[in-house]
């Protein structure tokens, strides 16, 4: 499939968003012009590590760890896949 | 109104000025706009800048007229992008030179709408009655050169959708990010030249096929969007997606509306950022309030299984159309004045040579604005 990403790729927010926190709604929302998308707690876990330093595998880790819940590796991966073909990511 | 309190707004539109050195044949500002004076001074926009992040408010858009008017563009960008907004930009390029685009950029601006009234230097110069073409493909070298996100607009009427093929490969030229190709909605200025203005059914479905073939050719490399006028729909537009649901407009005077054209419905009293703060307009004035949820309907909205979906369709169309701002759009095909938009659609189906337009095309100026002034929307 063209969409599955480099066995390397260090995923990063594609130019031009941005994720932030929403007091008002209490959740994460990713930003760009003219548009809002509002993400779930787990959606944003993973997005706020896509800052192109760290490559899917060490993504996966780092939630797992940080959650204490494994394995997460085919969860994390069909965001990602959910993510790049929106548009939200890149790499 | 319903029960429920609203959620927040997450759209703030700050109509920083109704002045523009353009005249556009299908502007939405205002038909009497150069009576509305008093704009809002920078302290006053500042403060709503805050109150409406308070709110909620997520997307601020600085629009007017042409807000590069304003000379401290720069000190609101900068507070909103400080707050959190992500700051939107809705120019036709005119003031943005590379100076005030660094300055912009500096103060935190995410992104930068640009639009264009045509491909062709002629008819973007006729239509707007400007010579502007060329500046605008400056602007937009200098946006894609600051690095800025760029969404070019280019309303799309009859007198320019024949030129869609070439609007979209100049997009595409211009290394647009998104493309959006609306056709104009007949509200204010466009309301007016109406008849001028809407295209016959065969010239959509040619402009529709191009942009399919445009989109597959280029892919995700620039998103296009192509709206249709909802004239030729049998069921009205979710108008500003509800009443006082998503979107604040706070116009050049200070008068908060639920959306930009609400000005025109009849005895409505909307509230003013210079006597009330943002969340008691937005939560408890009457204005915000009148047309929120569904049960201020009227058959055939009331009964109507799809009533969620469209909220009975734009206000302001079912005055223009029907006379009754409570009415349902006369877009939907269930609407009893139904037929006024089928005559309209019918006439545009007949060329020009076989039915001269009875008014001239009216340009958008401060002269054409003070003599027609209020005058009540033109009887369908
Ligand atoms: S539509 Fe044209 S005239 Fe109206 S505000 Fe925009 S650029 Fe100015
Ligand atoms: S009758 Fe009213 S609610 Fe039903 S589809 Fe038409 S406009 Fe919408």
């Amino acid at each position: 499939m063209s969409t599955t990403p480099e066995v390397h790729a260090t995923p990063r927010l594609a130019r031009h968003f941005r994720l932030q926190w929403e007091e008002v709604q209490q959740r994460h929302v990713l930003l760009y012009p003219e548009g809002m998308v509002t993400l779930n707690a787990s959606a944003a876990e993973i997005l706020k590590r896509c800052d192109g330093t760290r490559d899917v595998p060490a993504i996966v880790a780092e939630l797992e760890e940080a959650f204490d819940r494994r394995p997460l590796d085919t969860d994390v991966r069909a965001f990602l896949d959910i993510a790049r073909r929106q548009g939200w990511i890149a790499a | 109104m319903s029960a429920t309190p609203p959620g927040p707004p997450l759209w703030l539109l700050a109509e920083l000025t109704y002045r523009c050195p353009l005249h556009c044949t299908f502007c939405y500002n205002p038909v009497e706009f150069a009576s509305i004076e008093h704009e809002l001074g920078t302290d006053d926009w500042l403060r709503v800048l805050r109150e409406g992040r308070a709110l909620g408010a997520v997307q601020c858009g600085f629009s007017g007229g042409e807000p590069m008017l304003r000379d401290d563009l720069e000190v609101l960008v900068a507070e909103a992008r400080r707050l959190g907004y992500y700051t939107n930009l809705l120019t036709s390029g005119v003031g943005l030179n590379e100076k005030r685009i660094a300055a912009l950029k500096d103060a935190g601006l995410d992104h930068i709408q640009l639009s264009f009234q045509d491909s062709s230097k002629e008819l973007n110069d006729f239509l707007s009655s400007t010579r502007t073409f060329d500046l605008k493909q400056r602007v937009a070298t200098l946006i894609k050169q600051h690095g800025y996100p760029m969404v070019l607009n280019v309303v799309i009427h009859r007198l320019n959708i024949d030129h869609i093929d070439r609007i979209i490969a100049m997009a595409v030229d211009l290394g647009a990010e998104y493309l959006e190709l609306a056709n104009s909605q007949y509200y204010s200025w466009a309301q007016l030249n109406r008849e001028h203005l809407i295209p016959s059914r065969e010239q959509l479905a040619r402009a529709e096929t191009v942009t399919n073939h445009w989109r597959e050719k280029v892919g995700d490399a620039i998103r296009i969007l192509y709206v249709v006028p909802d004239y030729y729909e049998q069921r009205p537009k979710k108008c500003m997606n509800g009443w006082g649901n998503v979107f604040l407009t706070v116009t050049p005077d200070g008068t908060a509306l639920p959306c930009h054209t609400a000005r025109m419905l009849p005895g409505m009293a909307f509230p003013n950022v210079r006597d009330m703060d943002l969340a008691s307009i937005w939560n408890v004035s009457e204005g915000f309030n009148r047309f929120r949820g569904d049960a201020w309907m009227k058959e055939p909205c009331r009964s109507c299984p799809e009533k969620e979906q469209d909220l009975g369709g734009c206000r302001c169309q079912a005055w223009m159309l029907a006379g009754d701002a409570a009415a349902a759009d006369p877009v939907c095909a269930k609407s009893p004045q139904h037929d006024v938009v089928e005559r309209i659609v019918a006439q545009a189906q007949v060329p020009f040579d076989a039915r001269p337009p009875a008014q001239p095309l009216v340009f958008r100026t401060a002269k054409a604005s003070r003599e027609l002034g209020t005058a009540v929307p033109p009887a369908a």
